[in-house]
């Protein structure tokens, strides 16, 4: 089945690293011998007897054939889809089977602790960051150097970075990121001769304009708690630098720190100009706003706006997007949110070799291309990489990522979990009284609650 | 049932079974003695609830108690003779006992904690005060037989036939202030004068409560129904001879005689807002103005980084709290038992 299907786009680039792979795990002199082997397993479909008797000759032997075990969090049709495409293509080159589980977003989040103490999938989805550090910590994910070894040549650094973790380890093979940026429609920024701002007094001058011509200028919503952490981490980034956010992150700067309590402010300053009643309204009825140009500008992910313009077959080619304005001009716009997504083994997998070769496949262009091919939202990491289906928004995703210095992951992804829940308390809790005197109080509620999560 | 009626009278329970044996020899013995058979029977009867209810009320129960004393994330095992070290990053403080840390946590710092005790409290006494009355206001406006009784017990009961979550759900389209029917009919969903019913923390509490009454009184109103068609129809003959009034009849008559459902449908009442959870959950999680101890337990026992034992310590804390109206309650049945 799988073969038939990815035969008529890939077939090219999707042997090309079978050979490779398959070679360089096996002695020089039985290679030739396990290479035709292993292709014609894989024309027979399922056999996996045949292969199991020749695991005797080679460590390879156990790839062909075998069957890995791939727990999915990519529950929404769209990514669903794609991400069955990225394992056909997986299973096509590696000739290891894929079984997919997937499970609810969510609930596979909430269940992640249990589910990887327990009867674990080979592999897994997640995210890059602390997050994986986190687990990785635990001892619930095995190190995968080796796969990286091979596949690192594909990466820059700085993907490896967020693929490393605190025992210098890497744990994960990156997919994809997003950028988080500052949404708008190109047509009514043209009719109502709206210009990009750049800086925070433009960023500002051009929200109280939108004001008055009737327009919502930042179209915004918290109802989950999580998509104003955005904007805290942006505004902290601007004004505080990278270095900086990622220290309060860990809890290393205090949270009643002045350089938080000036994120807040200027936060505080374009309130007015935020769409009223953030809390009680979800994320996508923000995007409708946007979409219905009832709101002028829109600060969140691209897989969350692009991909909501494309479940709502809006008008995608309308849609453009501006980096945050630089408020600190020591920084500049040189950071972002881009939260990486990935794949990490699981320390209970049971077909290691195979789902080591599964992520050795993922870690390469043509299968991130593969997966891009039905993701009209992401980007994929891997230098240079070149995906004929990109649109407008996908290019320039690119493009803006690859002149960030750093990017940040999210604050849910790069702090402790604890610490993100008790900020969308107290960030909501700003939302709805953004005064200077509720901010001291927030701040000094959440080092008091950071003192008790962190140590 | 049967465990509970032998051992208060095992003499009676064992007398009837060996009758056929041998009634004159076994009669005699059994007063003192059981047969082995009797023995296993009862052996049976009481083991097994006994370890039912050990295994999952009162394991549990002693489990969650000990865990709250402790600093533990739900990975590897705990230490349970290591103390916890301040100032050292959690992942290597992990599975210590802390102490009465957690609950000094929750009493001091933790923002939700307070929050969460009077929503818990303002809960319970919406549905004393407001959804169980107006159940019982429904029911009795029915039971007369008013014009088309059944087409409004039909509505009324409706909700009482969906899940909580779907009832989150389908309020929620009432509710949303961009699009919902409210704002829609009030002309008030453009930015700046629209209602945020469900996010202004003055408001959604009392949004979400009245999802709540819808379903709970229609809940009562069915118990308390199935209450008033069991009244003997003689004692309203009666009291309407004596010249009472259809209000004198009710509470001098009626009510009285329904002291069952009464106390039926005060444990339910009490048991549904303590548990209360999904309403809440489904709206917005369980924060900003929505908080509820159940919603807290579970936000730091279920999720990506456990609190276990924060979460342990909650979850003694609401179990404290059920325990004041459940004592009360099992001390007024005991103390009519015993009376009578």
């Amino acid at each position: 089945m799988s073969d038939v299907e990815s035969s008529g786009s890939s077939t090219e680039t999707g042997l090309s690293p079978t050979r490779r792979n398959l070679l360089r795990g096996v002695a020089a002199g039985a290679g030739l011998a396990v290479v035709s082997g292993g292709l014609l397993t894989a024309c027979g479909g399922s056999d996996d007897k045949k292969d199991s008797s020749s695991t005797s000759s080679g460590g390879t032997g156990k790839v062909a054939g075998a069957t890995v075990t791939f727990g999915s969090n990519y529950s929404d049709p769209a990514v669903k889809s794609a991400f069955a495409a990225l394992t056909t293509a997986a299973t096509a080159s590696t000739k290891a089977q894929v079984k997919i589980n997937t499970v609810d977003h969510n609930t596979f989040q909430q269940n992640i602790t249990s589910y990887l103490q327990g009867t674990p999938d080979d592999l897994f989805t997640w995210f890059a960051g602390y997050r994986m550090q986190y687990f990785a910590a635990q001892g619930l994910a095995q190190p995968i150097d080796d796969v990286w070894e091979k596949i690192g040549g594909n990466f820059s650094a700085a993907a490896k970075k967020l693929s490393t973790g605190i025992d210098g380890h890497q744990y994960l093979v990156p997919i994809y990121n997003y950028p988080w940026v500052v949404f708008y429609n190109k047509s009514q920024f043209a009719s109502k001769g709206y210009a990009v701002p750049t800086t925070w007094d433009e960023y500002v001058a051009l929200a109280k304009k939108m004001k008055a011509d009737g327009i919502i200028p930042i179209a915004f919503a918290d109802k989950d708690g999580w998509p104003a952490l955005g904007t805290f981490d942006i505004l902290n980034m601007r004004i505080n630098g990278y270095d900086y956010h990622a220290k309060l992150m860990k809890h290393e700067v205090p949270w009643t720190d002045q350089g938080v309590h000036t994120v807040f402010q200027h936060w505080a300053e374009i309130m007015p100009y935020m769409q009223s009643g953030a809390n009680g309204r979800i994320w996508q009825d923000s995007a409708k706003a946007l979409e219905e140009k009832k709101a002028g500008m829109m600060f969140q992910g691209t897989n969350q706006v692009a991909a909501q313009y494309v479940t709502d077959k809006a008008d995608l080619d309308d849609l453009d997007f501006f980096t945050f304005p630089a408020i600190n001009p020591q920084w500049g716009q040189d950071y972002m949110d881009a939260p990486t997504d990935g794949f990490m083994l699981s320390k209970k997998a049971k077909n290691v070799d195979a789902a080591k070769a599964i992520l050795e496949y993922i870690g390469t262009g043509p299968a991130e291309a593969e997966y891009l091919k039905t993701d009209q939202w992401d980007v994929g990491l891997v230098n240079g990489l070149q995906v004929p289906t990109y649109n407008a928004i996908q290019k320039k995703s690119v493009q803006e990522i690859a002149k960030c210095k750093a990017v940040a992951q999210f604050m849910d992804r790069d702090a402790d979990p604890a610490m993100a829940d008790a900020m969308i308390a107290i960030i909501q809790k700003f939302i709805d009284d953004p005064s200077t005197g509720n901010i001291a109080a927030l701040q000094k509620s959440a080092e008091s609650q950071a003192k008790a999560i962190y140590s | 049932m049967s465990s509970a009626s032998q051992v208060r009278n095992p003499a009676a329970a064992t007398t009837t079974g060996p009758q056929k044996e041998g009634p004159v020899r076994r009669r005699r013995r059994g007063v003192r003695t059981l047969s082995t058979r009797d023995r296993v029977v009862v052996a049976l009867l009481l083991g097994i609830p006994l370890l039912l209810d050990l295994a999952f009320v009162w394991f549990p129960a002693i489990g969650t108690l000990l865990l709250s004393f402790t600093k533990w994330n739900g990975v590897g095992s705990l230490h349970p003779t290591t103390t916890c070290k301040p100032n050292l990053p959690s992942i290597l403080n992990n599975g210590c006992v802390y102490g009465i840390q957690n609950y000094h946590q929750a009493v001091t710092i933790s923002p939700e904690f307070w929050p969460a005790v009077r929503h818990n409290l303002i809960w319970l006494a919406v549905f004393v005060l407001i959804a169980t009355p107006l159940g019982m206001l429904f029911a009795v406006v029915i039971d007369r037989g008013i014009k088309g009784s059944r087409m409004y017990q039909s509505i009324l009961f409706l909700p009482v036939m969906l899940s909580l979550a779907l009832i989150g759900i389908i309020w929620e389209f009432v509710y949303s202030q961009d699009y919902g029917l409210i704002n829609t009919v009030i002309g008030r969903n453009h930015n700046g004068n629209s209602i945020d019913w469900l996010g202004n923390p003055h408001l959604n509490l009392w949004a979400v409560l009245l999802e709540a009454t819808w379903r709970q009184a229609g809940y009562v109103m069915v118990l308390y129904l199935a209450g008033l068609k069991a009244v003997d129809p003689t004692l309203r003959e009666a009291a309407l001879v004596d010249g009472a009034n259809a209000w004198q009849t009710f509470w001098r008559v009626i009510f009285p005689v329904m002291r069952p459902i009464n106390i039926v449908i005060m444990v339910v009442t009490v048991i549904e807002s303590l548990r209360a959870f999904d309403l809440v959950y489904i709206t917005n999680k369980g924060i900003n103005g929505l908080e509820l101890l159940s919603v807290l337990v579970t936000s730091n026992i279920v999720g990506e980084t456990q609190r276990v034992g924060f979460g342990s310590a909650l979850g003694v804390v609401l179990l404290l709290i059920s325990l004041v109206p459940i004592s009360i309650f099992l001390y007024q049945t005991f103390r009519r038992e015993e009376s009578q």
